[in-house]
């Protein structure tokens, strides 16, 4: 089954170039210790996913490449172009002369409305190119106007012209010290308005981003291309061909779908987060072996602890030891972090030997969910990225309670001042649809909170 | 992308003018090196076909024929326009886009404003509609005045009223430069406040310019020259010299106005030129404009006083950032360390990151008070075009209470002119201007102060916050 994928703004388009870009040096880096056989496999299920492939045998993008000013499209096409590997579709993009000025109701009052049309003619194009549709991955920032405004009134378009097919929103969560003033305002118009027409939501945090390229690959000028390859190769962990259970003898040809199977059990449930292990730099990643126990064992500390990356976890955060009424208390005090959902992502050397007993512990979980069914593993001996072994958790938890938290205090702050409300109302959201946009909020807040 | 138009009004409008364009063109020509007449260069002027039985269409693209600036000039006397359209960058310019009459406005707000005001209106409008009807996409006036005259004071808010009127869609964004105390014009104080008014009112953005802020930084840099602490300053600083621009011998005001002109280029870097975090001219006010009338942002560039070499070593970058907020990088005489931030931004060119800028911003931070409803109140870009003989350059925009001083300053002076009723027949002669013009902008002056004074009470004060909703 095939994605169409959606870039949107600035941060869309940019973040979208170094995902294919990946996918593409994945599939011509060493394949690590799976036969050829296999790898041709592999190959092919990640074309078909992703690309189409020209009579040449050059491979296009399934992409559509939207932002309001046209400096970022035109430069990534031309990026693309360049690579020698890949390159997108260049009637599949749209852009204008002016960006949404960061202003979330411009983007969902104004632009969306209108140039859907277009917008979504260039989609109808891409699924019709698609032999069996998988669904959608759309991929903006909360921050801006564009990506932030316009996608979430496009995931709406697309939630009503496909309503079978599924919804994954990629979303880069601002830093907290932001790129954009408005950017809680913005952040929490597009939370509440994709909780209502998306199947999930997949965030990546600047913040978090960048620690990992400062302290795990060693980078001392950090650029947005840095954070961005390290967003590409989580997400192309998450997405290269896998194996998805234990006595599937073929590659899983609709991972959309099995991902929100086994992850979102429940609408009100549909923020993941992800963490992976390793991440180094290439340099380090030479001299580096590892065990699938060791990473398996960080892995889980870096869940239950809630530890943003393999550095600096807290190992004294233990599951509670008994699930009775107390433990909401009890897990407050220790900083546990509770799972929704679990899906853990094994690439690599001697997978099979790999063992996930740790994930499958009860206390990990919610109640109403048995531990068989909150967790899930995929695995594939083909190596990613040119990682001998790499292990990645897609979870849905308490990840991220506490950004969420955040940017609704922040907001909500200077909510009560009125400042800035003035250039919303401009476009027609008026201080009541903030009320609501709140109160969505608060709700989902409570809801991972009460876990 | 988007065209911009300029509106340069006035002696101090026109001249300041002139020097944008020339640093405008200099910039373009060391970025596009082909000749090709390129989006970015759009953004500023036209591109136009001299050949006879074109009739001066616009040659839309490829190789660069004859640029035309998207400019409007007004002056109500002759002498800088007609100085201009001598002088080498005469061909920027048709004489369709000039606005001009012979006596000028005498230093009287009243003059500028109402008598031509009344009478140019039209012309204006005729001036202003064509020069847009030549842009495909137009986001934003620039409109470049002094405040302490009549012609730039008077008419120069007229035309934004205009502009308001015509082109409500369109950001006016505004230039002003305001008089120091020991300006020679006796009435600026209340050409000053009364037009004050008018920017409160029909501004997007207001950029206020002090000129003794000007004339201490370009003391300060000529003063480093001489005494050899930086010997090469003065033959290559952008800033002090028109080395490298068309006109190579320097007038009193010129090397104040090149650094007017550099804010404006700065400003308008990201939006022409490509970066790895854009910021339009539409995110400026959207970000640092949280109540619509408390838009006067405050500007400070750096470097100002060196040259940073390529391939700067970490600390001198760092140290460019620290410039940014120290007293004697600001154009206008203000700390706005030791006052309240609602808003800032950071606009960098050159070889910068985002690392860059986070490092700063949490370095920075510690030394900076923000308001309590922003205490993460940071917009930043990215524009990775430096500006010409540099590696790379910071402006920074803070809308913050420390214009206030300024604002107290101009109304004290105000006051006392105006406690004699000195001068106020020049005023009252003219038709339509009445005492309520003047009681009416003294009192909008005095409630603008009022807000930053409200905001300024709050600084420092543990401010509770207000509790969050509750979901039951
Ligand atoms: N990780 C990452 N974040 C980015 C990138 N570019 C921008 N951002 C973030 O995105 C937010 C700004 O949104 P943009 O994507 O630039 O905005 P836009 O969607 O283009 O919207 P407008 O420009 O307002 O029309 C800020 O939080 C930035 O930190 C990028 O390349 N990578
Ligand atoms: N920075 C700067 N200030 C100037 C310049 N020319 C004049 N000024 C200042 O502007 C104020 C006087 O206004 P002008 O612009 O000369 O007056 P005008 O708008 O032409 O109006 P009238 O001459 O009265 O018709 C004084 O404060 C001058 O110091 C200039 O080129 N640069
Ligand atoms: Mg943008
Ligand atoms: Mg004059």
């Amino acid at each position: 089954m095939s994605v169409v994928t959606v870039q949107l703004g600035q941060c869309g388009n940019q973040v979208g170039y170094e995902f294919f870009d990946i996918l593409c040096s994945d599939l011509h880096s060493k394949p690590g210790h799976s036969t050829k056989r296999e790898n041709d496999y592999y190959q092919t299920v990640c074309k078909e996913q992703f690309f189409h492939e020209e009579e040449c045998g050059d491979l296009v993008t399934r992409a559509v490449l939207v932002d309001m000013e046209p400096k970022v499209v035109s430069k990534t096409l031309s990026m693309a172009g360049r690579s020698g590997k890949w390159k997108y579709d260049i009637s599949s993009q749209f852009s204008q002369k002016q960006g949404c000025g960061n202003n979330w109701a411009n983007g969902y009052c104004v632009h969306g409305p209108k140039h859907q049309d277009i917008v979504m003619d260039l989609v109808r194009k891409q699924v019709e190119k698609c032999d069996r549709l998988g669904g959608f991955f759309t991929i903006m920032s909360m921050a801006g106007g564009t990506g932030s405004g316009m996608g979430t009134f496009l995931t709406r378009c697309l939630r009503d012209a496909y309503p079978d097919s599924l919804l994954l929103n990629q979303v880069i969560w601002p830093y907290g010290t932001g790129e954009v003033i408005v950017q809680n305002y913005n952040s929490i118009l597009t939370l509440s308005h994709l909780y209502r027409s998306s199947d999930a939501l997949l965030v990546h945090e600047n913040d978090i981003i960048h620690k990992v390229c400062s302290q795990l690959m060693n980078i001392k000028q950090i650029s947005f291309r840095d954070v961005n390859k390290v967003i590409a190769h989580q997400l192309g962990s998450i997405f290269q061909p896998v194996y998805t259970s234990e006595e599937a003898l073929h590659y899983c040809r609709n991972p959309l779908g099995e991902l929100m199977e086994c992850l979102v059990p429940h609408p009100e449930y549909k923020m993941l987060g992800l963490r992976n292990i390793p991440q180094m730099s290439e340099h380090s990643l030479a001299y580096s072996t590892f065990n699938w126990n060791g990473l398996l064992k960080h892995l889980r500390q870096m869940l239950i602890a809630n530890a943003k990356m393999e550095e600096g976890i807290n190992w004294h955060v233990r599951p509670p030891s008994q699930p009775t009424a107390e433990k909401t208390s009890l897990r407050k005090e220790l900083q546990f972090n509770t799972s929704v959902a679990n899906l853990a992502i094994l690439r690599g050397k001697d997978v099979q030997t790999a063992s996930l007993e740790g994930f499958r512990d009860p206390p990990l979980y919610t109640p109403w969910l048995s531990p068989d069914d909150a967790f899930t593993l995929w695995k594939t001996p083909r190596a990613f990225n040119k990682y001998e072994k790499s292990a990645t958790l897609v979870s849905n938890s308490q990840f991220l309670l506490k950004p969420l938290d955040n940017i609704v205090g922040k907001a909500w702050n200077m909510f009560a001042s009125k400042a800035y409300v003035h250039q919303y109302t401009k476009f027609g959201i008026d201080e009541e649809e903030f009320l609501e946009t709140f109160t969505t909020l608060e709700q989902i807040i409570a809801s991972y909170t009460n876990l | 992308m988007t065209q911009s138009i300029v509106v340069q009004v006035g002696q101090c409008g026109n001249q300041i003018g002139c020097r944008f364009w020339d640093l405008a063109l200099r910039e373009h020509a060391s970025v596009n090196k082909k000749g090709i007449f390129d989006e970015a260069l759009c953004s500023f002027f036209r591109n136009v076909d001299t050949r006879a039985e074109a009739g001066g269409a616009d040659a839309q693209r490829g190789k660069i024929c004859s640029l035309k600036a998207r400019a409007v000039l007004i002056d109500m006397e002759e002498g800088v326009v007609n100085e201009i359209l001598q002088g080498p960058l005469r061909d920027l310019f048709d004489s369709k886009q000039l606005i001009t009459d012979v006596s000028g406005s005498g230093n009287n707000w009243a003059v500028g404003h109402k008598l031509y005001g009344g009478q140019y209106r039209e012309h204006i409008v005729e001036n202003l509609r064509r020069t847009a009807e030549q842009c495909d996409c137009l986001q934003c006036f620039f409109v470049i005045h002094s405040m302490g005259g009549g012609t730039g004071s008077g008419l120069g808010t007229f035309v934004l009223n205009v502009l308001e009127e015509e082109f409500p869609e369109v950001y006016r964004f505004v230039t002003s430069v305001y008089p120091s105390a020991e300006d020679d014009v006796i009435t600026s104080p209340y050409n000053s406040v009364l037009a004050m008014k008018e920017l409160t009112e029909h501004a997007d953005c207001v950029l206020p310019i002090e000129n003794q802020a000007l004339v201490d930084i370009v003391n300060k840099i000529n003063q480093m020259a001489n005494t050899g602490k930086l010997g090469n300053v003065k033959s290559n600083s952008l800033l002090t010299s028109n080395k490298g621009g068309i006109k190579e011998n320097e007038k009193p005001f010129d090397a104040m106005n090149n650094i007017v002109a550099n804010l404006l280029l700065n400003l308008t870097s990201s939006a022409r030129f490509e970066g790895s975090l854009n910021m339009d001219l539409n995110e400026i006010s959207m970000n640092l404009v949280p109540f619509p009338q408390l838009h006067y942002l405050t500007s400070s560039l750096t470097p100002l006083y060196t040259l940073a070499d390529v391939n700067v070593p970490t600390r001198r970058l760092d140290q460019m950032f620290s410039d940014a907020f120290s007293k004697d990088h600001q154009l206008i005489r203000a700390d706005p360390k030791h006052s309240l931030y609602l808003a800032c931004a950071l606009m960098v060119r050159g070889n910068v990151q985002i690392s860059d800028l986070r490092r700063n911003i949490e370095r920075l931070k510690p030394f900076l008070q923000f308001v309590s409803w922003n205490q993460e109140g940071w917009k930043t870009g990215l524009c990775s075009v430096p500006p010409v003989g540099h590696s790379h350059s910071l402006l920074a925009l803070a809308n913050n209470t420390c214009v206030k001083p300024t604002f107290i300053e101009l109304r004290d002076r105000f006051s006392k002119l105006y406690r004699k009723k000195a001068h106020l027949h020049h005023y009252m002669q003219v038709d339509g201007m009445e005492q309520h013009c003047f009681t009416e902008a003294i009192s909008s002056l005095s409630s603008l102060i009022e807000e930053y004074s409200q905001l300024d009470a709050s600084k420092g004060i543990h401010v509770s916050y207000p509790p969050r909703l509750n979901i039951i």
